[in-house]
This record gives C-alpha cells, structure tokens and sequence, in this order.
C-alpha cells in the first residue's frame, strides 16, 4: 500500500465515505499494523487542524463581515470620539502619566523650597552677628570684684563715692547726644536688662535707666540717673543733616575690651543687611562690644552707630544711620528734652585731636 | 421565551455561524467591551481584536455539545476579555491597573488556556502552510479551507483533471505534514 492510497483511505475513513466492508478492513489495518496506525492518527490529527483552521477562518471572516456592516451603520462607534468624549479618552488613556508627571513635579518643587528655605533661614538667622560682648569672663568678673574689695578697703576713709557694685554679664558701647546725661545705644544691648549702668574712660560708672528703647531701629536711649553725674557741655561732635558718600573715611570709638579702642574704615554701601536702608554697610574691623559705637566721618559727624556685623564675611559690619536718632528723638519729645549738640569742634582737627576731645564723651555699656 | 431559552438559541445560532446571531451578540454586548479596553490603557483597534478572540472562544465552547452555558453570555463574554487583555498588556509590559471588578466574572483560564494552544497550533500550521509555497499552499487551502472540489480545484490550478490534482495534493499534504510535525514536536519539548 503506499502513501497516497493509504491518505486516500484515511481521508475516506475520516469523512466516512467508505463502505462499512472497508471500514472493517481499515480498522483492522490500523489494530494489526502499528506503523499504519500511528500514520493514520497524525494524519487524522493533520486533517482535523486544516479543517479547523478552515472553519476558525470562515468565523473570523463572518465576524470582520459583521463588524464592518454595524460600523457602517454606526452602531458601533469604532473612532476614539469627539470633543468631551475624546478628552475623557484621553484623560483615560494618559492619567497616570499625568499622574507621575505631576507627582514628580510637585517632589521637586517642595524639595526645592525646603532647601531654598532651609538655606535662607540660616542666612538670616545666623549671619548678623550683634555686637554686645555677653561673654564678660570669669577672670573679668573676679577682677571687677578684687577692684571693688579693694576700693572698698583701702579708699573707705578719703573718699566717699562709693561705685555701684554690679557684676556685669554684657559689656557695649554708647555715647552722649545730650550733656545732661542723655546716652545713646542699640537696643538689643539693654535687651532684658535689670541694671544699666555706664563707665566712662576715666573709670566712674553712673546708673542709668531706658527712657526709649526701639527693636526694630535697634536704638536705645539711657538717662544717666546718678546724681554725681555732672553736666557737660559742649559736645564735640554733630549730627549731619545731608546724606554721606560712598568712599567716605570713618573711624569709631568702642569698648571691645575694658579699655577704649579705636578702629577706622570706610563707609562701602549705602544700605545694611539686605538692603536695609536704614542702615549702613561699612568697613571696619570691630569685635563684641563695638555696639553702639559712634560712626564720625572726618569733619566730626556722627553719621551712625555701631550695630552688627555679618557673621561669614570679614569687615561687613552695620551701621544704624543717625537719621533714626532724630526720629527717636521725636517720640521721646514729649517726656525728655534731649537736644542735639549742635556746634563742632572736631572739624579740621588731626585725627589724634579729634579723638582726644571725643573719647570723654563715648561710654562703655554693662549691665545684667 | 426567557434569556435562558433566548441565549441558548443564540449560541445554537453561533455554532452554526449564523451571521445573525453573530450580529445579535455583537449589538448586545461589543460597546461594553469596547469602553473597558479603552478604559484600561487600550485603543478601539485592541477592542476589535479582543471581542473577536472572544468570540472565537465562545464559538468553541458552542460548538461543543457538551457545552451548557452557566451564565450569561454578556458575562462569558466580559470574563474572556477581561482576562484577554489583562494577559496583553502583562506581555506589553505596559503598567497594568488594578482593573475595575464591578462586574461579575467567572473563571475562564482553562478556555483561554485551551484557545491559546489552538491558536499557536493554527500558527504553526499556517507557517507549514506557507513553506511548502504555491501551488501546493493554493491546493491545500482551496481544498481544505475553502472546501472546493477537486474538479474545480483542477481547473483553477490547470491540471488536466481531477485525479492529476488528486495526486499533486497528496504529495503536498506530505509535505505540509513533514514540516508541520517536526516544528509541532519541537515547539512541545
């Protein structure tokens, strides 16, 4: 028997055209002839494949025929959709990526900020450095004391004047605006101050109270209420009523340490930390207890005070313009008579004069 | 005539690949498809191609005598698509969502199991197809799936006659059946 009468039969036998005689015949082939039989089984199993696919494809076909028919007649709407309905289909389809787009977005945006923020606020908060000496140290303090005791033991019979006792815990800077006894400073110097007294070059110390005190110009002004303290006249220096130049030469008088100290510099902007404009930036080498320190320029003006300096810089220090000192005096008009000096006498005068004549009149603050 | 009765005329319909039953099924039930493939991530070209593997799916089922549907034919339906498209878009490796379970499903992965075999088979045997080349591919189709008669297939392929083609059919049906059992063993092991 070969092949294809062999297929033939298989064929035969499949779609049941044979007599039932062949039939038996067949299937007794099969039963006795493995080899014929595992033939005809693939072959079966090839055949009813074919017919398969042939019958899968005539669905499919009928199918694509019934689909195209209901499209046509627009039962089935096959396009993404028009105006709202394709913008929710496409809301549909792209909301996720939306969804990580805009997360994304908003992360960094908020990490930004916060570091944006977290930056700015250490600018702010730590790079202004007041210059009040708070850290008077032990060994001042003792020495403070010693000198009392002694003045106390030795002076006891001769004089009478007895110094306040006081031990300091700040230690800055002022001076007279008014020679009754009027002293003007920073207000953060005084901050939370019981006691106030002042000292001046020659060692005597006068108890004093606040009549004014402004944080937000940062400008304080004391009245000396000691009654040894005597009048003085003729202050020397004024404050100018014109604005000063970039350039200018300044120099100040301060107690950084138990004794006066000069510094000089130049006034380099015309605004403070940033870009306050009541304020100067000037530089100047100074140290804790500079503050409230009198900026004079050349002729004798005082043109600001002492009041802070940036932390991370060298020489950036800040100054309170003397134009907040008549504004003070102003609200303190109606309770104080303060009156502005107003002859100079430390124009034209080498610098050596000019600090002779003023350094009576610049005062260290301390208190607790 | 209740939906049992209603369904269950339409499947008889579908077996016998009645194009108005199919068309019935198509009205009732494509929109939904179509709004859930394209509510999970699809376009309206994959709907098509899932509805009609679906179908294919249910015609199988219809086919068989044994088959007695044990739910509505709209939830067959919605299962089979469901679990369709989950599959394509696992194999797109696309983000697939945590698709909507408002409706009620049955299981349906022995039937796609099943459907997925035959239709690797039906590759199979459509790459054989191609590989033994024309005639024979012409002959083969023309008889087989086109169901034409010899004579016929005679005169369209110019053989003399009907027992010429006859021949030249068997040696192509060898042919196919040597190419389409060595991949058909290889693609089992």
């Amino acid at each position: 028997m070969n092949n294809a009468l062999l297929l033939d039969a298989i064929e035969r036998y499949r779609n049941g055209e044979m007599s039932p005689e062949e039939n038996t015949f067949f299937e007794e082939l099969r039963k006795n002839n493995p080899d014929i039989d595992q033939l005809a089984a693939e072959h079966n199993f090839l055949l009813g494949e074919l017919d398969k696919l042939g019958e899968i494809k005539a669905f499919r076909h009928s199918l694509n025929e019934v689909q195209n028919k209901l499209a046509n007649e627009g039962i089935l709407s096959e396009n993404q959709g028009k105006g709202k309905a394709r913008i929710v289909y496409l809301w549909n389809r792209y909301r996720r990526t939306i969804a990580v787009a805009a997360s994304i977005a908003g992360i960094v945006s908020i990490s930004t900020a916060t570091i944006v923020s977290m930056y700015s606020e250490t600018k702010n908060v730590a790079v202004i450095t007041p210059l009040v000496d708070n850290k008077l140290n032990q060994f001042e303090h003792k020495l403070n004391q010693i000198e009392n005791k002694l003045n106390v033991a030795s002076v006891a019979a001769s004089k009478p004047a007895p110094k306040p006792k006081l031990e300091a815990n700040f230690r800055a800077t002022g001076f007279l605006v008014d020679g009754s006894g009027y002293i003007i400073t920073n207000a953060h110097v005084i901050n939370n101050a019981r006691n106030i007294i002042v000292e001046n070059k020659k060692g005597d110390q006068f108890f004093t109270k606040a009549v004014y005190v402004n944080k937000i110009t940062d400008l304080a002004i004391l009245k000396i209420s000691d009654t040894s303290f005597k009048k003085v006249t003729n202050l020397p220096y004024t404050f100018p009523k014109s604005s000063t130049e970039l350039g200018e030469h300044i120099f100040t008088l301060g107690y950084p340490r138990e004794e006066i100290v000069y510094g000089e510099g130049y006034l380099s902007a015309k605004s403070g930390y940033f870009g306050d404009t009541t304020s100067y930036q000037i530089s100047i080498s100074v140290n804790p207890g500079n503050s409230g320190g009198p900026v004079i320029n050349k002729n004798g003006e005082v043109i600001g005070i002492i009041s802070s300096k940036e932390t991370n810089a060298d020489g950036v220090v800040f100054a309170i313009k003397s134009k907040n000192i008549y504004n003070a005096l102003k609200e303190v008009k109606g309770e104080e008579s303060i009156k502005l000096p107003s002859v100079n006498s430390l124009k034209g005068l080498d610098r050596v004069q000019q600090i002779q004549k003023l350094e009576d009149f610049v005062y260290m603050v301390k208190g607790n | 005539m209740s939906i049992y009765d209603q369904e269950k005329a339409l499947l008889a319909g579908l077996a016998a690949k009645e194009t108005s039953a199919i068309e019935t099924i198509y009205r009732e039930n494509y929109a939904m498809i179509q709004a859930f493939i394209i509510k999970n991530n699809g376009y309206p070209d994959d709907a098509r191609d899932v509805f009609q593997e679906a179908m294919i799916v249910l015609f199988e089922k219809a086919k068989l005598n044994s088959f007695v549907l044990s739910c509505q034919i709209k939830t067959y339906l919605y299962s089979v698509c469901r679990r369709l498209w989950l599959k394509r878009l696992q194999q797109q490796n696309r983000y697939f969502p945590s698709v909507e379970l408002l409706k009620e499903t049955i299981p349906v992965e022995n039937e796609i199991e099943a459907h997925e075999k035959q239709t690797a088979d039906f590759n199979l045997l459509e790459e054989a197809l191609a590989k033994i080349g024309e005639p024979c591919k012409g002959i083969l189709e023309a008889y087989y799936i086109q169901k034409k008669s010899m004579p016929d297939i005679a005169a369209l392929f110019g053989y003399t006659n009907a027992d010429n083609a006859k021949t030249q059919k068997y040696k192509c049906l060898l042919r196919l059946k040597k190419i389409f059992f060595a991949q058909y063993k290889n693609g089992d092991s």
